[in-house]
């Protein structure tokens, strides 16, 4: 059971879990629950290939609602080796369940310099309260 | 009351062999289709066209008519798009033969009236912006976008500076960074303050040596007239970047000030907002710019020169970035906007912004105790309000706002934009509408959120499509209306 607090966020509303696997630091990646309630319905996400080379803090997978299309960005640099397939015909899972079944993408990290930046549960949520000004 | 027959579709309405009219016979040997084009230009069946006498084409195309709202037939304070009404005088000028019937392949000296107006429309719309160089050709607003962002990527490669990004603040219009991408830039979100404005600090840790453009709309998005923009204009100016002025509402400030005088290199115009021209529809629009005069040589050629009395198409300009649009661009809108700003004149157009200003600021104070306006209580010709709370108290939102409006005969806001704002209502009341409408309008407002949230959810209750599902129409769309 991920719980959220125990989640790294980026100040562009991404969540951010970072694990060992195989001798390989891989982050698991989704959108935050303050992000989908803002994005208000959902239809449509364009998921990365796997084998995608991404770079820290640059847009690599798109996000529709009926309100407007939202990039959606890596914290980290490295290969997206994994993306959660069920996604595309299955949005609703993205709000019920944002933080563990609605995982977005698997990176393979190259260059962890991003994670420095990131906020945790506590200051991710002061930013949200701000942002609803 | 409703005609549901006659609003079918026309195919379902069409049965074989009804006509509109019948021609006589042939008067001349007739020939074999076949013996006059090649076959691979002749269709294997003539085209599925419907079949449907005068009668019941008429009747047909007024009843969809009534299906829905216009500018001619309900109040419609649709925030950015600024749906003023168009006085139907300037609808009879460009249908004058004189302009209607004239062919562009025409020489210089049988169209001297039309190049005379072109080259007028010109010099006004440059007199209004306080930009000396003009080109009429973009083909729309965001065109014009496009256009001059062209104009400003040659400028630079001809003084050999390579720059790359565009900056355009979080409350643009979407067309701003679509155009700044779709010109080879790379667009770069400024941040706002919570008051709206640009946040200053975030400009300058964005702007540097590969900054080309700052993309502002001024009165921005929020109807709020931009206090620093001399500032940001030195501070993008310093660095050796230009500044794009959206135009899209300079219905607010006409004749009260000019994007040259306050800092821009370029910006365009949307006609049907400002002035006078078409709304909707997918067009035909059009998005004249007006640039400083170091950006001149590059606009789009030809353009309208005067000599003496005689005026003539300019071609020769070697740095012209080309046509972006055949022949003059839409001159049918142009006139169009010509003659209104001919009809004000100077005082006129400057008491149409005023007049626009007065009916947002009446509206807003009218309207603030049930919807408040985050960024303050003065406006220019539109503002935002917000329906935060009643969602939070009431379960109501901007979307149930919106449809149940069309109950009572008004056409909805804008919602959801601009995305700086939750639960956005945007209202842009146009400079023609009375106090009795004004104050109309506010008061369906104060009935529909006193409503219960059951009918505002189901709403709209009166009209011929009621809400449709928006997600599902996004992800599973019915292409064919039928088998």
């Amino acid at each position: 059971m991920v719980k959220p607090e125990e989640l790294l966020y980026a100040k562009t509303h991404e969540w951010i879990s970072v694990a060992e696997e195989g001798g390989d630091k891989v982050a698991t990646l989704g959108i935050s629950a303050f992000a989908v309630e803002a994005l208000t319905d959902l239809v449509y996400i364009d998921l990365p290939a796997v084998g995608r080379q991404v770079e820290a803090e640059q847009p690599f997978c798109e996000v529709e609602s009926v309100k407007a299309v939202s990039d959606i960005y890596s914290p980290v640099a490295g290969e997206v080796i994994a993306v959660n397939e069920t996604l595309p015909d299955n949005l609703e899972i993205l709000g019920e369940d944002p933080y563990e079944q609605g995982w977005i993408a698997k990176i393979k990290i190259t260059d962890e310099a991003g994670l420095g930046e990131l906020l945790d549960h506590a200051a991710y949520e002061k930013l949200c309260s701000e942002e609803a000004h | 009351m409703r005609n549901t027959h006659d609003t079918k579709l026309i195919f379902d309405l069409s049965k074989p062999g009804r006509r509109a009219a019948r021609l006589p016979a042939c008067d001349v040997p007739e020939r074999d289709l076949a013996e006059l084009l090649p076959a691979a230009a002749l269709a294997d069946a003539p085209p599925a066209l419907p079949e449907v006498p005068d009668p019941q084409v008429i009747r047909h195309l007024v009843n969809l008519s009534t299906l829905t709202m216009s500018v001619d037939t309900n109040f419609y304070p649709l925030g950015s798009c600024t749906m003023k009404y168009n006085p139907k005088r300037n609808e009879r000028a460009a249908a004058m033969p004189g302009f209607a019937d004239v062919h562009p392949y025409q020489s210089d000296a049988t169209i001297q009236g039309m190049l005379e107006v072109l080259y007028n429309m010109q010099e006004s719309l440059q007199e209004i912006s306080g930009l000396p160089a003009c080109s009429l050709q973009p083909a729309a607003g965001a065109h014009g976008e496009l256009t001059a962002l062209l104009v400003a990527a040659a400028y630079f490669r001809d003084i050999d500076e390579p720059r790359t990004k565009v900056l355009c603040p979080d409350n643009a219009h979407g067309t701003n960074p679509a155009s700044a991408a779709m010109a080879g830039f790379d667009a770069i979100t400024l941040k706002t303050t919570a008051d709206g404005y640009v946040d200053l600090d975030d400009l300058d840790a964005k702007l540097d040596e590969s900054v080309a453009v700052l993309m502002i709309t001024n009165p921005s998005t929020l109807g709020l007239f931009e206090p620093n923009m001399r500032e940001i204009a030195d501070r993008v100016h310093a660095k050796g970047g230009l500044i794009y002025l959206d135009g899209a509402n300079m219905n607010a400030i006409l004749g009260i000030t000019r994007p040259g005088d306050f800092g821009a290199d370029m910006q365009h115009y949307n006609p049907h907002k400002t002035f006078s021209g078409p709304h909707g529809g997918g067009g035909p629009g059009a998005g004249p710019i007006c640039v400083t005069d170091k950006l001149a040589p590059y606009l789009p050629a030809p353009i309208v020169r005067k000599s003496g009395e005689d005026y003539s198409l300019d071609f020769d300009m070697p740095k012209s970035i080309g046509r972006v649009r055949a022949f003059f661009g839409n001159v049918g809108v142009l006139l169009r906007a010509y003659a209104y700003i001919r009809t004000h004149g100077p005082d006129g157009l400057k008491r149409v912004s005023e007049n626009a200003v007065l009916n947002a600021n009446y509206l807003l104070s009218r309207v603030k105790h049930i919807l408040p306006v985050p960024q303050g209580n003065r406006c220019m010709h539109e503002f935002v309000a917000s329906g935060k709370d009643l969602k939070r108290d009431k379960d109501i939102s901007a979307m149930d706002i919106a449809k149940r409006l069309l109950d009572f005969g008004v056409h909805a806001p804008t919602v959801y934009f601009p995305l700086t704002v939750p639960e956005a209502i945007m209202v842009e009341p146009t400079e023609t509408e009375s106090k009795e409408t004004l104050d109309a309008f506010a008061e369906i407002l104060f009935r529909i959120t006193e409503e219960d949230a059951q009918t505002l959810h189901d709403a709209p209750h009166t009209t011929a499509v009621s809400r449709p599902d928006e997600v599902r129409a996004a992800r599973q769309p019915v292409l064919v209306h039928a088998e």
